[in-house]
């Protein structure tokens, strides 16, 4: 069986069910399926927010999330994969990312699910602004999430 | 070549994209962010802090000393934020 690489950019929300069931259908080679979903919240650095309005470079984005999700087929017997990532505005309690990854067993499945993670964090060009009550204000990188992905690095 | 502004960079320069032509003496993309904040206000504003920036050539990350020649598109921003 092939593997199945999935990566889609978009401004629609997405079906984490429909999706899982896409990336599955008709196999019986996979014993697990690894799903993390990044959803808006209500608050960000302790104050009530609106929204979230997320920029992306398109044409660098799929090719950037596309080259992490070669790097995580090639790092572990993975199945399949799936990335989502949404753009525009998006409201507390929408989806905003998903990630799903497919192995015969567990951990692989788990591992490639936060490797791919760490680096949509901190390598694919997406930029969040939040929009308070008043204005629209840029949100800063952190530097836990530039650790998160630095562990990843071959040595 | 084309360059492209993104997030607060495109906000604090006022536009999105534009295509440019560097002197000769400008052969890398440190080269090129200096150049670029000499052009007025915005640019100097978008730029004060140079380490911050981050750079990709034809749709891959690359460092400050990365040569710029060839490139058909150049982007800068601020460190992403997705996920």
């Amino acid at each position: 069986m092939t593997a199945h690489v999935t990566v889609r950019i978009q401004q629609a929300d997405f079906d984490v069910a429909r999706e899982i069931a896409l990336l599955t259908r008709g196999r019986t080679d996979i014993g697990a399926v690894v799903t993390f979903s990044g959803i808006c919240r209500g608050t960000e650095g302790g104050g009530e927010i609106a929204a979230l309005a997320l920029e992306h470079y398109p044409g660098m984005a799929e090719a950037e999330i596309e080259r992490h999700a070669q790097e995580a087929m090639s790092r572990w017997p993975l199945q399949g994969l799936t990335v989502i990532h949404r753009f525009g505005r998006i409201e507390p309690g929408q989806n905003i990312v998903l990630v799903l990854t497919a192995s015969q067993h567990r951990q692989a499945a788990f591992e490639a699910a936060e490797f791919l993670m760490d680096y949509l964090k901190t390598s694919a060009p997406f930029w969040k602004q939040e929009e308070g009550t008043k204005e629209l204000k840029w949100i800063e990188a952190r530097a836990h999430d530039d650790a998160a992905a630095a562990r990843w690095t071959k040595s | 070549m084309k360059v492209k502004y993104f997030a607060w960079v495109r906000e604090r320069i006022g536009k999105a994209e534009e295509t440019i032509e560097p002197p000769a003496s400008v052969r890398t993309v440190d080269d090129l962010i200096k150049w670029l904040a000499s052009r007025d206000e915005g640019y100097a504003y978008a730029f004060e802090k140079p380490r911050v920036i981050r750079a990709a050539i034809d749709h891959a990350h690359v460092k400050p000393d990365a040569a710029i020649s060839g490139a058909r598109e150049i982007a800068f921003f601020p460190p992403m934020t997705g996920g």
